[in-house]
């Protein structure tokens, strides 16, 4: 608060009574609420002078909250113009020290007199507990909240396989054209971030990985680093964190907004499942174009590379994309591609949670959106390890 | 919220108002045309507010009430015409100059519109904080203490956040952040819409206590035909884009618009009008001689 005391630069003070009391000085100057005292046969009288509003109170308040002495009476005969703030801050005033109010206008009363009914000591403060007792109660909030998060997202997962399988059983429920507008977003529109992200990785992996082959002559073999890398780990890998960034966050937005405006509850009286009108399709849709981003994104890494060699290796562009070939396994295209749909599964489901459990108000879109990313991005590299251990053993080093 | 800083020239101006403003309407709106694209809300309107009056503004749906009150406040820019508040063409005003005028009222949106991460106290106090940053907490917590109160709500619900409370203590609420900068004008947009007829009847009276106390001026749009007749001093009509009548409900009937007829000869409003009258015979035993 820059201003807080610009009234204190740009005004005298001068002393009346013993006290500072600011007076304006300059014609334009705001007006300010000023008090004086006066002493007459031991009754002490204090006459307020200028506006009494909230505009012009800044300065005379903390002055009268600091008055030390007793007061008899509140002189109110030269009070211009007055509010319910200015009235407030007499009637505390005059409440304080047992003085008597005079000399106020009609108008004047009418306001104390409003004040005074409505004053009261209730405490404005939300309660809040004692630290220690906030962080056992925070822990215990936390415990209690992660097993009811557990078991609401298997519940959730159960009614998306529930509605999967009405679905497949009346192929007619299918709301195809929900999930060709999903696959659109969530797969098209993705292809030239996904794609320029893709390309520099490849570049930098080429690069790098030639940095360091280089020593052991075997500069050759930054082909069999872009093409493995990429489409068994990174192309797939990064794809589900652009995708969870992208998609998962709009879903989460989507779906929270619509509850909060009750669309969702009208979804459900009109007797439309909003698992099979709004979640579903967005499910499918991520696990559908997630392989085929991710496919879409090991090629374009692998032209990056392929740049790179064509530049700096002196490996013809061609001859680098046909050594790929040769040295990329079919198995490394298998694991992306399986696990491209668990990561879109992984992403959609987040999304689609943390968006129907958005309740109470606009800032809980946020947090949820926020929880909807974290999570889905922690799950898919969790479950990565996963993988990368389990198709190792399998034999598909 | 309160970082932005307000000139001081503007704060002094807003003092200055009243004394220059001596005028008999707060409000003054000349050849006002709003319009949405091609579609014309209104074309070549006329209104003036008197000081200390509730004019109840009211008009079918889609005539442009709300959209009168957002070009007064500012939040339409309209496609030309006048608007005077408190003497000041508010359509002309550079931004600084605005905010004089803007820190004299003080406005009630339809669903209360408030900082829902925020209590009603911190609600009340951001206006305050806003335009008076020299206030201390200490009188900032009074005074959200006291609103609250002022406003028919409970001691308690200063404390408490827009969600925990009902559809009427959220409308209570948000007139008690209207009123917190003691506005000598209000807005008031559908105060009433989405109340029991109880808690209806409570806010038209707390509305018109409020008025007198605090001597203000309201600008009311309404539905509520009971609200028409038991608060508002004049009705202001809004039909074929422009105000087709102002003037008391008596005077009103007078008129032979066949909108105006319909809308007062409606079986609803005979209904509203016989509550009233009625309701008078209830306060006056006497036959209003007192």
């Amino acid at each position: 608060m820059a201003h807080c005391h610009h009234y204190l630069t740009t005004s005298t003070t001068e002393v009346v009574a013993g006290r500072d009391v600011y007076t304006h000085s300059t014609a334009n100057m705001r007006e300010w609420a000023e008090y004086s005292v006066e002493e007459r046969g031991g009754r002490v009288t204090v006459s307020i002078t200028g506006p009494l509003v909230v505009s012009s109170i800044g300065a005379l308040d903390p002055e009268l909250r600091d008055f030390g002495d007793s007061v008899q009476f509140v002189d109110l005969a030269g009070v211009g113009r007055i509010d319910t703030v200015g009235a407030w801050v007499v009637h505390r005033f005059a409440q304080e020290k047992g003085a008597e109010i005079i000399g106020g206008s009609e108008s004047a009363m009418v306001l104390i007199d409003a004040v005074e009914e409505c004053a009261h000591e209730a405490d404005i403060t939300p309660p809040r507990p004692f630290a220690i007792g906030r962080i056992s109660e925070g822990v215990g909030k936390q415990v209690v909240e992660f097993g009811q998060g557990a078991r609401r997202n298997i519940g959730f997962l159960g009614a998306i396989l529930t509605s999967m399988a009405g679905t497949f059983a009346h192929p007619g429920r299918l709301r195809l054209r929900a999930l060709v507008r999903q696959m659109e977003l969530v797969g098209v529109t993705a292809l030239p971030i996904v794609g320029l992200m893709s390309f520099l990785i490849g570049i930098v992996i080429a690069q790098q990985g030639a940095v360091q082959l280089r020593q052991f002559g075997a500069e050759a073999f930054t082909v069999n680093l872009v093409g493995r890398i990429t489409l068994r780990e990174l192309g797939v890998l990064m794809t589900a964190i652009m995708v969870a960034g992208r998609s998962g966050s709009a879903f989460a937005a989507q779906l929270g907004t619509m509850k909060l405006t009750e669309e969702i509850d009208a979804m459900r009286t009109i007797g439309v499942s909003p698992m099979e009108a709004l979640v579903l399709p967005r499910i499918l849709a991520s696990v559908l174009m997630m392989p085929l981003l991710g496919f879409y994104a090991s090629i374009m890494a692998i032209i990056g590379g392929a740049v790179i060699g064509d530049l700096m290796l002196g490996i013809p562009f061609w001859t680098f994309i046909a050594r790929v070939q040769e040295v990329v396994p079919t198995h490394d295209f298998w694991v992306g591609m399986i696990k491209a749909p668990v990561f879109g599964l992984i992403v959609a489901l987040a999304g689609c949670y943390q968006g129907m459990q958005v309740k109470g108000n606009a800032e809980e879109v946020g947090l949820r959106t926020t929880m909807a990313v974290v999570y889905a991005i922690f799950m898919v590299i969790v479950l990565d390890a996963f993988f990368a251990v389990f198709f190792t053993e399998i034999g598909w080093g | 919220m309160s970082e932005q800083n307000i000139p001081e020239e503007a704060l002094q101006e807003a003092q200055d108002i009243p004394p220059e403003f001596d005028g008999e309407h707060p409000i003054r709106i000349r050849g006002l045309t709003n319009a949405f694209g091609e579609f014309k809300v209104h074309d070549d309107l006329n209104l003036d507010v008197k000081r200390g009056e509730i004019i109840g503004v009211v008009g079918g749906s889609g005539t442009g009430k709300s959209v009168l009150m957002r070009s007064i406040i500012g939040l339409q820019i309209p496609e030309s015409g006048e608007i005077e508040v408190f003497g000041r063409n508010i359509t002309e005003a550079e931004p600084d100059e605005e905010i004089g005028v803007r820190c004299r009222w003080g406005v009630l949106f339809q669903g209360g519109a408030l900082f829902s991460t925020l209590t009603v106290a911190e609600n009340v106090q951001v206006p305050l904080k806003q335009f008076y940053p020299e206030l201390s907490q200490e009188l900032l917590d009074e005074i959200a203490r006291y609103k609250v109160v002022l406003t028919g709500l409970p001691e308690d619900a200063a404390a408490k956040y827009p969600s925990e409370l009902s559809g009427g203590m959220k409308k209570r609420a948000g007139l008690a952040r209207a009123l917190a900068l003691d506005p000598e004008l209000l807005f008031l947009d559908e105060p009433t819409a989405g109340l029991d007829p109880i808690g209806a009847a409570k806010f038209d009276e707390l509305t018109r206590e409020l008025t007198d106390t605090l001597g203000l001026t309201v600008f009311l749009i309404t539905h509520d035909l009971d609200t028409l007749y038991a608060i508002c001093d004049r009705v202001a009509v809004l039909a074929d884009k422009q105000v087709i009548a102002v003037g008391t409900i008596p005077e009103l009937l007078e008129t032979d618009h066949p909108w105006i007829q319909e809308y007062f000869n409606g079986p609803r409003s005979r209904a509203a009008a016989q509550t009233h009258e009625s309701g008078k015979a209830i306060d006056n035993p006497d036959g209003g001689k007192a």
